[in-house]
Parts: C-alpha cells; structure tokens; sequence
C-alpha cells in the first residue's frame, strides 16, 4: 500500500481526464496524455527512450540482421551471427513438423483440414444468434469427420494411428473434447453440490476440492503412470487418451464451479415459481435453471477455456506431442538446435492468436451483458 | 380440484408425495455412493493385483531408504546418501521457496502494473496493457521454456554480464552479493522483528485512543525507533558485522554472495511475470470498483491524494481484490510444479524420480497432493483470515 502512496507519480483514476480529449489536434492530445504535469512528462520521456532502445534491437535483430533462408541445413550462416540476428529459416524448414509432428508427410492435408475444421467449429458456436439445438449436431457430426480424417481407414484414407498424431490438431483436440466432455461433468457436478442430499453433495465438493487442490501435473502423472495400474490385465488405453481422461476430469471441476457461481445469481423465485409448476428436478433445471445460470457466467466461462487451452501444453511433461512438444522436439535436430527462441515465438504467435480471440471475444460478451 | 374433493384424501396424496420424495432422495444416494464405492474397489483389486504381478511393494517403507538421487539445487544439506524423505523435505523447501518469494514479487509487480494501467499518462497504460495481454495469452510453460532457454543462451561465467557492480548474470544463473549470517545477525533480526510487533500493537493502541478523543497522533518515530533503532543499538552492542560478501570472477566459476541457479531463476521470472499480470487485472478492477464518489468525498474534505488511496480508496478495493488474489496466490503455488520442465528439483520433480526409481507411483502421487493441499490450505486459511480482517463491517 505505501509503494502506490509514495509512488512519484501517482496515477489515479481519479486524474483520469475524459473532457479532455479533442480538444486542439494532436498537440492537444499529446499535452493531456502525455505530458500534462512535470511527473508524467519525466516517465513519457523515460519510456519513449526505452521504448525506442528497444524496438531498434528487435527490428536490428528480427529483420535486418535476421537470416531468413539457408540452403539445405547448412546453418553455418545463422550461428555466425547467434545473438546478432535471428534465424528465421528454422521456421519454413521445421513448420511441417511443429504444426502435424510425426503424421505422414504426404498425408499432411488431413490434419490441416481437421483445425481448419477446428477453427471454423469455434467460430459458429461463438456467434450468438446460432445457438439452439441444432449447433449440438453440428457438433457431433464435425468431431466424427475430424476423427474420421484424422485416422482415415475409410474412403481410400490410408489409416494412421493415434501414436503419429502431433502438433496443433493434437492440441485442439485435448482442449476441445476436454472442454466439450468436460463441460456436461461440470454441470452436473455443479448441482450435486448444491443437492440436498448429503451423500451426493459431499462426493461432489470431494472430487471438485481434490481436483482443485493439485497441481494439473500430478493429475497428468496419475494418468500416465497410476492409470495402467488400476485397469484390469490386457485393458491397454492408449496414452492420449488417458491424458484426454485427465483434462475431462480437470474440466470438469473448474468448470463446475463457475457453473455453480452462474446457479447461486439465479433468484430463488425461479426455483419456487418451477417448483409450483410442478416440474420435476430435471426439468426445472434444464429448462428454467441452468439457461439462466449459463448466461449469467459466460464470459467467466470463456476464460476459463483460454485458461484451459493454455493448459493443454502440460502433456509435454508426458511426452504426449502436441504443438508446444513438436516445437521443442523439431530443435533437437543438431543442425538447429540454437536456433530455440526463433521456434518459441513462432509457437507463441499460434497460441497468442488463439488466446487473444478468445480473450476479446470474452469482453465483447461482457460489454454486451453491461448494456443490456 | 374441486371443493368436493374430500380433504383426507388430499393430506394422504401428499403426505405420500413428501415421503415419495424422501424415498426417492435416499434411494438415489444409496445407489450413486454405491457406484462410487464399487469402482473405487474395483480399481483397488486391479491395483492390488497388478502391484502383486509386477512385483512392486505398497507403503511407505522406502522413504527410510537410501535416495541416491543428486539434487543440485538443495537449501538444506543433502547428499544422495540421505533417504528418501530427507529429499522429499529438500523438494518441499524448493517449492516453498519458488512460491513464497513468487508470490510476493508477483505481489508487487502486479500491484505496480494494475496501478500503471489506470494512470493518466497514454503511454504508460498501453504500455501495461499490452505487457497484461501478452503474458496472460501465452501458456506459462512457453515462457518458462522461452527464459529458460534465454539463460542458457548468455555469456559463459568468465565472460560474465555485470549490470550492477556485484551482479552477474551468466549461463550459470545470477549472482548476488549477500551478506553471510551468522549468530548475531540472527539476534539483530528477532530484535527487529520484535520491534515489529510492538510496533504493530503500539500502532493499535494509538488507534484506539485517537477513535477515543480524535487526537490524530503520530506513529512513524515510535515505528522508526523500535524497527530501526532498536535492531542497531543491539547490533551495535553486539557488535555484528554485516559487511557484504561481494562475488567475484575466479576462473570458470564465481566465488562468495548468492547464486540463483538458471533453473531456480528461469523459474521464478515465468512465474512471477505470469502471475503478475494476472495480479495486475485484479487490482486495476478492484481500485475501478470503488465508487468514483468516494474520491470525490475525500477530495471535498481537503484530503491529500495519496492519504485518500491509503486510507478512502485502497481498503474499499482491497474487499473486492483479496478473493481473487487468493486464487491467483494458489495457482502460483500449483504452477510451480512446472519446475520439473526445466529441471529444478521441487517436491513433483523429486516425487517423479523417486517414481521411476522405485515405482511406487501411486505414493508418490500420494505424497504430492498431501504436500499441495496443504499448501493450498495454508494459503486459503491465512487469505481468508485476512479476508475476514478487511471485510465490511456493517454497522
């Protein structure tokens, strides 16, 4: 608390200036925002400075002393001036692998059509006049198409095994069927645990607390390792799955609480005025309930799927290859093996774009709650 | 329903209903805790049977054994001669001291960032909004590798970088002058923690006799006297030195001060950097929260901007800041299991090797959610104590 008061500065919110604005051009604006007392003049200087110290060794390093082609593994070139420039050649030698990993080359289209198809499923369930009962089943038919491409063995699609699934389609799949999975397991849990019923209430509160108590890792070693111990002889589940196990169950607690925050803004009167209608448990809550509780904490919700999303790059600790592994598998190559921070903020960018929708996604559902 | 229903009829269908509910509530519990029990008996069998074919022991024998397990990066004294729990204890002190130092300079970095993103200077705030976004849109196990693989990629310890005279920062981690502890300086530190707590009790009373008869009084020089002069008349008695261990470049390696080692760092700045701009919504949300006529009320009163936050502003938007910082405090604790990526050896990354080494997964995942819920209990109990402290009280 003293660091603000003593603060030279002191930015308050209350200093914040809104007529200001528009008022004499860009000198104006420059004089209100930038230099409107001799505090704030001092700390604009300061980080123009800094700002400008800084992007002048990024552009010096990123472009102009960047190397971004070699001829064929020859990084000779791109060691030279290591910490100079940055090689970005690693990236169009190395895409392939960081985006499918280990998926047959020449097959590559398949998985590249499964995220396109990924990505155009997200878009339709983010707009809000498509959501009804008929999204549910363009769910269900996308995911079986997607499972279909993505193992083939039909329609002249050469079978590939799940052992050879990598990168960015690997990582949607965890953050998508954990969340889709997940997010029923959620909904329900979040009304045992405001059951009346106490055997059911307190197994509810057991699973979300124990589950939330724990790091994801442990959760992610159970499943790779304590799994196959409790599984009868000859019941082999496959390592993806047994992680896609463990995200559903880590889903489905995080998402059971927010859910639970949605029931508890529900008002009572709903429950009196269902119950008065005579509806049964199930209905009162499907139909009266749970659609009021959902929309209260939706962009909740959508943060904790950024959240979640982000998580998925956990399995690399299980060596499970999704994007975050392949791209640090693709620098073990020795010929690019410096060459890690090109690969890292190439990564990076993917998982920013991702995130960064969501993230103003969920504000613009905030903003459209506010004013209504 | 009519008048001419007869009224015991009607008592009795309800009287059956309510029961018929009673009944139905039981007979759901019975069978769902039921089925949980069959399946955890049946995961146990096939535990127990699989444990016996492969030949694996139960119990927690084996944290009496010998560890053989180097840890390079122990606080406590430690060989790989020590047993099993000895390591354990080591790993538990290497969580605690990535979470405890994290959580307070992600504290204050997040506290600093909230604050910056609401000042009136245009470039400041932008500056804190795209350092909020960036960090909280990336996945923390990217940055952690990505620092991570930054240390590695700076100057060997000869060629050592020194922003600050004392300060290296090589390949081989950072380097800080410290000061050596020895018996006094451990008496000058309870001396100036107890001027602390009689300074916080003296701090009360002054308090109380000011909301008595109104006298505002000054705390500051009894505070100054018992923290700081107090600690040096014994340090002075005493005659403790605290001369500074400064480092110094022999050969590959440094000698004397504080090593931070590239894992514990690499560590530690993900965190902290991750954390704060989580922290740093958090406080701007909380100072947004209170109410724009609070300010101007201090303000009509004469009240100087800085005492208005401290006392008008801040304590308001601490009730709305403190449960969410909670969670963040714990996910910092959670998210320092990562430690095992870049092959800092906390309590899961000590609890993975004894794994593999002795193959009693499921004790060794036992022993790493005791130890995480009770830090996670820990932190809950004192945040919300201190919640209650700060709530409202309504008069």
């Amino acid at each position: 608390m003293t660091s603000i008061a003593d603060a030279p500065e002191n930015p308050l919110p209350v200093g914040r200036s809104r007529s200001r604005r528009g008022r004499g051009g860009v000198i104006g604006w420059l004089r209100a925002n930038l230099f409107s007392s001799i505090p704030s003049t001092v700390i604009s200087l300061l980080l123009i400075f800094l700002l400008a110290k800084a992007c002048v060794s990024l552009l010096q390093w990123g472009f102009w002393n960047a190397i971004w082609s070699v001829p064929d593994n020859q990084t000779g070139a791109c060691r030279a001036i290591r910490g100079l420039g940055a090689c970005w050649a690693v990236i169009p030698e190395k895409f392939r692998f960081i985006l499918f990993g280990t998926y047959p080359f020449d097959q590559q289209w398949r998985p590249a059509v499964a995220t396109l198809t990924f990505v155009a499923l997200f878009f339709v369930s983010s707009r809000r006049n498509w959501w009804r009962k008929e999204l549910v089943l363009v769910w269900g038919a996308a995911l079986v198409a997607i499972g279909l491409l993505m193992w083939g063995g039909v329609f002249g699609l050469p079978f590939v095994s799940q052992d050879r699934w990598g990168g960015l389609p690997v990582t949607l799949m965890l953050a998508t069927f954990g969340l889709a999975v997940g997010f029923p397991l959620g909904i329900v849990v979040a009304l045992g645990r405001r059951s009346k019923l106490p055997a059911i209430r307190s197994l509810c509160v057991l699973y979300v607390e124990l589950i939330r108590g724990v790091p994801l890792i442990s959760l992610l070693f159970m499943a790779s390792v304590m799994f196959p111990l409790f599984m009868p002889d000859g019941v082999n589940i496959d390592k993806l799955l047994r992680a896609q196990i463990a995200f559903v169950l880590y889903a489905g607690a995080y998402l059971a609480e927010v859910i639970r925050g949605g029931l508890q803004a529900v008002p009572r009167g709903q429950h009196e005025a269902a119950d008065a209608l005579g509806l049964s448990y199930w209905k009162k809550n499907g139909l009266i309930i749970l659609p009021q509780a959902i929309r209260h904490v939706i962009p909740p919700l959508v943060n904790t799927f950024i959240a979640f999303f982000k998580d998925t790059s956990l399995v690399l600790i299980i060596g499970i290859f999704d994007l975050l592994t392949t791209a640090k598998t693709a620098i073990i190559d020795p010929a690019w093996q410096s060459f890690s921070v090109e690969v890292y903020l190439f990564v990076g960018l993917i998982y920013f774009a991702f995130c960064f929708a969501m993230s103003r996604y969920s504000r613009r559902l905030e903003a459209q709650a506010g004013s209504t | 329903m009519t008048a001419s229903t007869p009224e015991p009829a009607r008592r009795k269908r309800l009287r059956i209903s309510l029961s018929h509910e009673r009944l139905a509530g039981l007979f759901w519990q019975i069978v769902v805790v039921g089925i949980a029990i069959a399946l955890v008996a049946w995961l146990w069998s096939n535990a127990a049977h699989n444990l016996s074919v492969r030949r694996i022991s139960t119990g927690f024998a084996f944290l009496g054994r010998e560890a053989g397990m180097p840890i390079a990066d122990a606080l406590l004294a430690y060989s790989p001669k020590n047993t099993y729990l000895r390591a354990f204890i080591v790993g538990v002190v290497n969580t605690l001291r990535v979470a405890v130092i994290g959580i307070l300079l992600a504290t204050v970095l997040g506290t600093l960032i909230g604050i910056a993103r609401l000042s009136s200077n245009w470039l400041l705030s932008r500056l804190a909004a795209v350092y909020v976004e960036m960090l909280r849109n990336l996945p923390l196990l990217l940055q952690l590798l990505f620092w991570y693989v930054l240390m590695q990629g700076l100057p060997a310890a000869r060629a050592a970088w020194m922003p600050i005279d004392g300060v290296f920062l090589s390949n081989r981690g950072l380097i800080l002058p410290s000061i050596p502890i020895g018996e006094g300086n451990l008496w000058v530190m309870g001396a100036a923690a107890a001027g602390l707590i009689a300074s916080y009790l003296l701090n009360r009373r002054l308090i109380a006799q000011q909301l008595r008869d109104g006298q505002p009084r000054r705390i500051w020089p009894y505070g100054l006297a018992l923290v700081v002069g107090w600690p040096a008349l014994v340090s002075w008695g005493l005659g403790v030195s605290w001369t500074i261990a400064m480092p110094e470049l022999r050969g590959f390696n440094s000698v004397g001060g504080l090593t931070l080692t590239p894992e514990y760092f690499a560590l530690l700045v993900a965190l902290v950097t991750y954390t704060s701009a989580f922290i740093a919504e958090i406080v701007r949300s909380g100072i947004q929260a209170v109410h724009r006529g609070q300010w101007d009320a201090a303000m009509a009163l004469g009240l100087r901007r800085s005492f208005a936050l401290r006392h008008i502003v801040m304590p308001q938007a601490l009730r709305v800041i403190i449960p969410p910082m909670t969670s963040q405090y714990l996910n910092l604790t959670k998210n320092s299991s990562l430690a095992v990526a870049v092959g800092y050896q906390d309590i899961v990354s000590i609890a993975n090797t004894t794994l593999n080494q002795t193959g009693q997964a499921i004790e060794a995942i036992a022993l790493i959610m005791l130890v995480f819920l009770t830090i996670s209990l820990g932190i809950s109990l004192f945040m919300n104590w201190y919640n209650a402290r700060i709530a409202l009280v309504e008069r």
